[in-house]
């Protein structure tokens, strides 16, 4: 677990991944809580645990869970879009004891599934070859999901820019339309009210 | 996205390939998170000396599509750090052993939140097939297995990049659309108000000067 941030103690880290439909995620994560006496991060703290919230694109919620401090999580989508996974800790205390803050390590994989690695305990170069082909095969379903979740995100832009286009032409004709009709109204209705006071 | 490398059965073979992999791991780590207005947002690693690493970041949505970014090293060098810019990618070879740290900030923007991705890759991918105790070269199996794999690995990496811009570019096309569906709006009833009260205003001239003179302009 390289890749770490700090976050404050009760502050929620969120982070977002866009996902097709079916897709296993997996994270890992460690926390470490900063100790003001010894000016350092502990190795574990304990009672102390993650609250892992997983929103769906449909603003549902997939998972809430709490965890310890160090845990991991996976999660499988059923719909495809953005999900937001969000991180925060159980830690009570209030906010006056500030100085404290939260060191958070996280691993995220996407559509990754890790095969078991004992069967490469044989020394069978044919099983070798197998279990390279069979994680192979499982990266290029991953990537045929990609690209079908890119098809009908791109249908959604070009959609998109379809509707801003009709929607310049039609607010530009009924402007237009506007313009000249309030014209001759103000025309009409001057013309009207000076020949009613008898100025023209 | 990390291949694992493979296990001997070999016990000695085995703790070389654990030594090897601690020496150069490979990790890749990529985030996409939402950095809010005026915030800072910093990442760490510890990085061995002499590996190879990669840092590429990408604005999705918000605002000018522009953020902050700036790579230190374990004694505060400042390695790279670009103000404003929308997507780069950075490579460079870790000079000392230590913690690495990168920060993301929007503070010169007032309200827009940004979304920002990045990748960070550490090291090179383990080979697919480790050549400590092996006694031939590998087999046509293997080596296809190896060129598949890069393949891929490339494969994905495109469709990443193509996966963020079209998200951008999306993100945009969904500005412009509510942009000018309010300016259309607006544009009207303004122009309504405006030629309405226009009229109103110029028959209050006449009305009250009525009663004090009978003609008025000619």
């Amino acid at each position: 677990l390289a890749l770490y941030f700090h976050s404050g103690e009760r502050e929620e880290k969120c982070i977002i991944e866009d996902i097709p439909t079916d897709t296993l995620v997996i994270g890992n994560y460690k926390v470490q809580r900063w100790d003001i006496h010894k000016h350092e991060f502990l190795e574990s703290a304990p009672g102390l645990g993650m609250f892992v919230t997983v929103t769906t694109p449909s603003a549902e919620v997939l998972l809430s869970k709490l965890y310890g401090p160090e845990g991991t999580f996976s999660f499988t989508s059923h719909l495809s879009g953005e999900h937001i996974i969000c991180l925060q800790s159980n830690s009570t205390r209030f906010i006056a004891f500030a100085g404290s803050k939260l060191r958070i390590h996280l691993d995220i994989r996407v559509g990754e599934h890790f095969l078991d690695e004992s069967v490469l305990q044989a020394k069978d170069k044919v099983n070798a070859v197998n279990f390279r082909l069979e994680h192979l095969i499982e990266q290029i379903h991953h990537i045929s999901k990609e690209q079908n979740y890119e098809r009908e995100r791109e249908e959604k832009f070009r959609k998109t820019s379809e509707e801003t286009n009709s929607n310049i032409l039609w607010w530009a004709i009924v402007q237009t339309l506007i313009l000249i009709s309030i014209g001759i109204w103000q025309i009409k209705s001057l013309r009207d009210f000076f020949i009613s006071k008898k100025l023209v | 996205m990390p291949l694992r490398g493979s296990r001997s059965a070999e016990p000695w073979g085995r703790l070389l390939l654990v030594v090897a992999l601690a020496a150069c791991a490979a990790r890749a780590s990529e985030i996409t998170f939402e950095l809010p207005d005026n915030a800072k947002q910093c990442f760490y690693e510890e990085i061995a000396q002499g590996t190879k690493c990669t840092l590429e970041f990408q604005v999705i949505t918000g605002g000018h599509y522009d953020v902050d970014c700036r790579l230190e090293d374990p004694e505060g060098v400042v390695l790279y750090k670009e103000m404003k810019k929308q997507y780069d990618s950075f490579t460079f070879t870790a000079s000392r052993n230590g913690t690495y740290k990168f920060c993301f900030s929007n503070e010169f923007s007032t309200f827009t939140h940004k979304t920002v991705y990045f990748d960070f890759q550490v090291g090179e991918d383990p080979p697919l097939f480790p050549s400590e105790n092996r006694v031939t070269a590998l087999t046509q199996m293997e080596s296809a297995c190896v060129s598949i794999h890069e393949a891929l690995k490339s494969v994905i990496d495109y469709q990443t990049h193509f996966r963020l811009r079209e998200a951008q570019g999306r993100s945009r096309a969904e500005d412009l659309n509510t942009r000018v569906a309010y300016w259309s709006i607006g544009e009207a009833i303004i122009l309504l108000v405006v030629s309405i009260g226009q009229v109103f205003l110029l028959k209050s001239f006449f009305s009250d000067k009525r009663t004090t003179t009978t003609c008025v302009g000619s």
